[in-house]
């Protein structure tokens, strides 16, 4: 089950069975969408699962968490997401009328983000053998900048942003599930992230490279891109912006926020000298008005994430192996 | 170890005799470089009319000494007794030669070889040699020795008042010393040129300071500044105005031995409450220096072993009860019976609590969390905000090292912080290890080990991983330690728990080095393991694991455990019925919300009304218990140390904790010590229809289902339902604290008793950091000595996670030895 959580177990996981298996140069970056070369034309491809419980919460369903999350894949790989492909698994005895929800929710989505589904797939499977309904979508969207973005352009000297309060989505989804009977005003973060992108590009082109912090939140993103360039990633813990509610929920879940998915937001690495541009670019758009600058790309220690604290300290932020557990005492 | 001296003896009698004389080479292993042993032996020898000469090697000292048998008798007995303060001898070996006289020449090539002359006609010491490994050990720093603090005090001595009075048998060691072999180059005394005059002293052997690396004097040595918080100097006699600044209610930043001390007037409320506040640290207990014994007895009961303690040359701070009306400002130590007390162990501590003519708070140089600083380029960074002056001086600190923590138990003392004055000395391994073992150790507290052979050397105090300055201490301290020890790691030990930075470490630095293996060991074994290696014991035993948590056998977390266990294995014999730890880290910081969770499976859905903790905290009360019942974030855990938060915080009013341990501390030192009641705990399977195992006990092989029925389980809701009863019914705290700790203790020993049925093991080791509760501890090992058991308690290294490195190494060395 760790390898689900998007630690570090995830990423070995990924590593061990899949790259092993598929290796190629254009897997081996293991970004979050591979960007092809066709005919001339350049294109980035990419697909995602999607698997969550409860199917509809506030803010959004599975349906537009599967479209949103497949765009914005594309987004931050620097395309222009153009079509998707929509999968489904049902569970023998799902209903109709959730399904037409997610599938309303889905065209919704698309129209939003611009983009159309062309092609699909369903299957039943028997009761009990699934969660109702599991959606997989891939996207393929066209790259028109030139140049390329990847982990490994981050140097020392870049500075890092996110887009926007982190954890809203991961919070959300633990909440709605029901079982904690806690009221909260929160809804999930679930957005289209191509238009942000499209902004942030335009005005600074020192942009190095973008990921939507989804499972394993900002923290993952953080050490993957330490990790895969060999630098270290200092964050001003205090910089990191999250909203009140959020932040009040998981103090009292006992989770850091840090490492909460979301699902329209993103963490940018740019050249720091456009640090400014890339800020008020991201302001300037309705998804990134609280985008914040958290942190500097640092030669020493290599691959690691510290955290300034409150008092001065520095704070390992480390990938996690799996869920967390404890670990003072 | 001492093999030597009889051996020796029956060896040396036994030899043959040329011309009335007779010769041995001496070989004297453990502690014996840069501890005066040399001189010692030139003087010995000298003394006895002796002819040979006397050297350091790669594997410590040698000698070959020829002379009159009786006298020869006489230099191996003097040998061992009048060892110098420093030296620890592990190791005497003497092997009779042929006497040099009677020698046709040139047979004995080893006579000459390294040393300079042979045997016959006078006695020499001969130079260092440094080819070979490193094998000589590196000694602690000892504390200012009775010759020099005459010197200090000395109008008429050339280092009259000077800071850095040092010789053979006392002084810096450790933490100066940045590699092998122990020469002055190697160490952070390199850039300090001596002057003519200390060349001499060091260079002649019947000096005090012969081979004293760090010697000095006002001439040639460190210079002391006093600076203030911008690094510029303040002129004037140093320690003198430092003196006034204390005096005047100011903090002063001092350089010590291993850091960077934070200090204030003990006496003075304000200046004590200013330190605390400008630290971020609220709560947790500040030391105190005093001058000498008498002052520390106006601060503190300090009976035989706490006096013993405080003067040992290792000069922790002793953790003692606190004189009722003792001069120390209230908030050094809020809510605590007990102060942290050390003498002075360098010349600047005692030329400076002569001038302030009072005690004064000195505690680590940091802030809140963060570890001690120690270099003089961190300092005005770090500690500019919280000092108003600097007292320092330009000789470098190589390994951070805080003060040592012990306190007095039956008699000796009890480590609970192993570091400056212990470290480096190695604890030997009941079971040596086959290769050379790296033990990473735990995340909080973190200590590692280097093990080769028989000898376990636990490192000093590293802190908490999770802060990176501290990772850094770690990584850089297992790379000196391997060189100081030229110990070449073939096993990685770590704990079971994936996200300790130190498991991390181990699994990688596996990864990079070729034929390293690594060996997971349980987090409470390792507890049990290293007070098995602290006591010299194999095994088997009762072993009563009582921590904050650790990563279980099966994925859960655990804290409350009864093992049966040897250095090799253990079987999970009992433990604390698990209960959910309501949003898991959350928990911990926050031991209100374990008193929910106990109260939630002491009483179901029906918990009384009107308790404190329940209203104080009723916004997220039933939240908490939602997050509990559900499953979210709430592991379960066995932890002892979680239901002692769970009581403190019923008894209240604390709900949140600022260090960790506290709750429990505060518990402990609530509780009336008077009090004999006790509450009951709930056991089951209560061992009725158990039977006699067949495995006799000291049978090292491994403990596999000696308990019939499974391990017990031990309700502790049970004992939080009587305090929550007898709190509603208005019994006193204090009385509903002891009746609880009284309550643990019994069920410490019934358990034990009911394994020791089941098992025929007669032998109980408390460990784990719960342990450092010295009523817990008393009360538990009291009972347990009363119902027949030999009682394991820990000594040498901490019950508490510091003590996890020599135990992963412990079990790692058992189970090769094992393998063969
Ligand atoms: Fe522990
Ligand atoms: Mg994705
Ligand atoms: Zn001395
Ligand atoms: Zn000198």
């Amino acid at each position: 089950l760790a390898h689900g959580s998007g630690g570090k177990a995830t990423r070995t996981l990924v590593e061990a069975i899949f790259l092993e298996a598929f290796r190629n140069p254009l897997l081996e970056p293991l970004e979050d969408a591979a960007a092809l070369s066709v005919d001339g034309a350049r294109l980035a491809l990419t697909t995602d699962s999607f698997v969550v419980s409860p199917l509809f919460f506030p803010g959004g369903d599975i349906g537009d968490l599967a479209v949103n999350g497949t765009v914005n894949d594309l987004a931050v790989s620097g395309a222009r997401p153009l079509y998707l492909t929509a999968g489904f698994i049902l569970e023998e005895g799902f209903p109709i009328a959730d399904l037409t929800r997610i599938v309303d929710s889905m065209r919704a989505a698309a129209q939003a983000a611009g983009v159309s589904v062309v092609t699909g797939d369903t299957k039943v499977v028997q009761r009990g053998k699934g969660d109702g309904c599991y959606v997989n979508t891939a996207g393929v969207g066209v790259i028109d900048r030139p140049g390329r973005l990847g982990a490994a352009t981050v140097r020392p000297g870049d500075a890092v942003l996110v887009s926007g309060p982190v954890g809203a989505h991961g919070i959300t989804i633990m909440l709605a599930r029901g079982e904690l009977d806690i009221e909260a005003d929160l809804v999930s973060d679930t957005a289209p992230l191509h238009g942000l992108v499209a902004a942030l590009l335009a005005a600074a082109p020192g942009v190095r490279v973008m990921r939507d912090a989804t499972r394993g939140g900002v923290a993952t993103v953080l050490n993957e891109v330490a990790g895969a360039a060999g630098v270290a990633v200092v964050v001003d813990e205090r910089a990191v912006p999250v909203e009140p509610e959020v932040r009040g929920a998981s103090e009292l879940l006992g989770i850091d926020p840090l490492y909460v998915a979301c699902e329209g937001r993103m963490v940018v690495f740019v050249d720091g000298a456009e640090a400014d541009a890339a800020l008020a670019a991201m302001r300037g758009h309705p998804l990134g008005e609280r985008a914040a600058l958290i942190g500097r790309v640092k030669d020493d220690p290599p691959g690691l994430v510290l955290l300034n604290t409150v008092f001065g300290g520095t704070r390992i932020c480390d990938l996690l192996v799996g869920d967390p557990l404890p670990r003072i005492c | 170890m001492r093999t030597g001296r009889g051996d020796g003896q029956a060896r040396a009698a036994g030899q043959t005799r040329v011309g009335g004389r007779v010769r041995v080479d001496v070989r004297a292993e453990g502690l014996v470089q840069g501890v005066g042993f040399r001189p010692f032996v030139y003087g010995l020898a000298v003394r006895l009319g002796l002819a040979g000469c006397v050297g350091n090697d790669a594997d410590g000292v040698f000698v070959e000494a020829e002379g009159a048998p009786e006298r020869i008798e006489e230099f191996l007995v003097a040998l061992e007794r009048d060892a110098p303060p420093l030296a620890r001898i592990d190791r005497i070996s003497v092997m009779p030669r042929t006497p040099a006289e009677a020698e046709a020449g040139g047979q004995p090539a080893e006579i000459a070889a390294g040393a300079g002359g042979g045997v016959a006609g006078a006695f020499a010491i001969v130079d260092s040699d440094a080819s070979g490994r490193p094998r000589a050990l590196v000694s602690p720093d000892g504390a200012t020795c009775a010759d020099c603090l005459r010197e200090l005090a000395d109008p008429g001595d050339r280092r009259f008042g000077y800071a850095f009075v040092n010789c053979t048998n006392c002084g810096p060691r450790f933490t100066i010393v940045r590699g092998v072999p122990y020469d002055r180059p190697l160490t952070t005394m390199a850039g300090f040129a001596m002057c003519a005059a200390c060349t001499a002293e060091y260079h002649d052997p019947a000096d005090r300071r012969f081979h004293a690396q760090p010697v000095c004097c006002p001439d040639c040595g460190p210079r002391l500044r006093l600076l203030d918080p911008r690094g510029a100097e303040l002129p004037g006699d140093p320690v003198g105005r430092c003196a006034g600044l204390l005096r005047a209610g100011r903090v002063v930043a001092v350089k010590g031995l291993g850091g960077y001390h934070l200090a204030a007037l003990a006496s003075d409320e304000d200046a004590v409450a200013a330190l605390r506040r400008r630290k971020h640290r609220e709560d947790k207990p500040f030391a105190v220096m005093a001058a000498d014994l008498e002052q520390a007895g106006l601060l503190c009961e300090v009976d035989a072993t706490g006096a013993a303690l405080l003067t040992d040359r290792a000069r922790p701070i002793v953790l003692l009860p606190r004189r009722a009306g003792a001069p120390v400002a209230v908030s050094a130590a809020p809510g605590d019976r007990r102060l942290g007390v050390m003498l002075p162990y360098t010349p600047l501590h005692h030329l400076l609590l002569a001038a302030v003519t009072g005690p004064i708070v000195l505690t680590s140089g940091n802030v809140s969390d963060e570890p001690i600083v120690h270099r003089d380029s961190d300092a005005p960074a770090r500690l500019g905000g919280i000092a108003d002056a600097f007292l320092t001086h330009d000789r470098p600190i190589h390994v951070r090292t805080d003060d040592s923590v012990v306190r007095p138990f039956r008699g000796r003392g009890s480590v609970l912080r192993r570091s400056r004055g212990y470290v480096p000395d190695p604890v030997e391994l009941r079971r040596p290890a086959p290769r050379p073992i790296l033990a990473c150790g735990a995340e909080l507290k973190n200590t590692f080990c280097l093990a080769e052979g028989d000898r376990a050397f636990v490192s000093h105090h590293i802190g908490d991983l999770e802060n990176y300055e501290t990772l850094r201490s770690f990584t850089e301290g297992v790379e000196h330690f391997s060189a100081l020890f030229g110990i070449r790691p073939r096993v990685v030990a770590h704990d079971l728990h994936p996200e300790y930075l130190s498991t991390k470490y181990a699994v990688e630095l596996a990864d990079t080095l070729a034929e390293t293996e690594l060996v997971g060991v349980q987090h409470h074994h390792a507890h049990i393991a290293s007070c098995l290696a602290d006591n010299g014991e194999p095994g088997p035993v009762l072993g009563v694991a009582f921590d904050g948590l650790g990563l279980g056998a099966d994925g859960t977390l655990w804290g409350g455990e009864f093992l049966l266990a040897d250095l090799t294995s253990f079987e999970r014999a009992g433990h604390l019925a698990p209960v959910p730890m309501p949003g898991g880290t959350a928990a911990i910081r926050q031991p209100w919300r374990m008193a929910a969770a106990y109260l939630q499976a002491a009483y179901g859905g029906q918990a009384p009304e009107g308790l404190a903790v329940a209203v104080r905290n009723r916004a997220r009360w039933a939240d908490v218990l939602a997050l509990a019942r559900a499953g979210v974030n709430s592991p379960l855990t066995s932890s002892a140390g979680r239901l002692f938060d769970a009581v403190s915080a019923l008894l209240g009013p604390r709900d949140a904790i600022t260090y960790e341990g506290q709750a429990a501390i505060e518990l402990e030192q609530r509780a009336d010590p008077a009090e004999r009641g006790r509450y009951h705990a709930s056991v089951s399977p209560a061992g009725h229809d158990r039977h006699h195992a067949s495995a006799s006990p000291g049978t090292p092989a491994a403990p596999s289902g000696a308990v019939p029925g499974g391990p017990l389980v031990v309700a502790g809701a049970d004992l939080v339902r009587a305090a929550a009863e007898d709190l509603l019914a208005g019994v006193d705290p204090a009385v509903i604290a002891a009746r609880f700790h009284n309550g643990v203790a019994d069920l410490v020993v019934r358990c034990c008793v009911a394994l020791r049925d089941a098992t025929g093991v007669t032998t109980a080791a408390l460990s784990g950091g719960v342990f450092q509760n010295l009523l817990l501890l008393q009360r538990a090992a009291d009972g347990l000595s009363a119902a027949g058991f030999r009682v394991l308690t820990h000594s040498r290294v901490p019950a508490n996670d510091g003590g996890i490195s020599l135990g992963q190494a412990a079990v790692a060395a058992a189970r090769d030895h094992a393998r063969g």
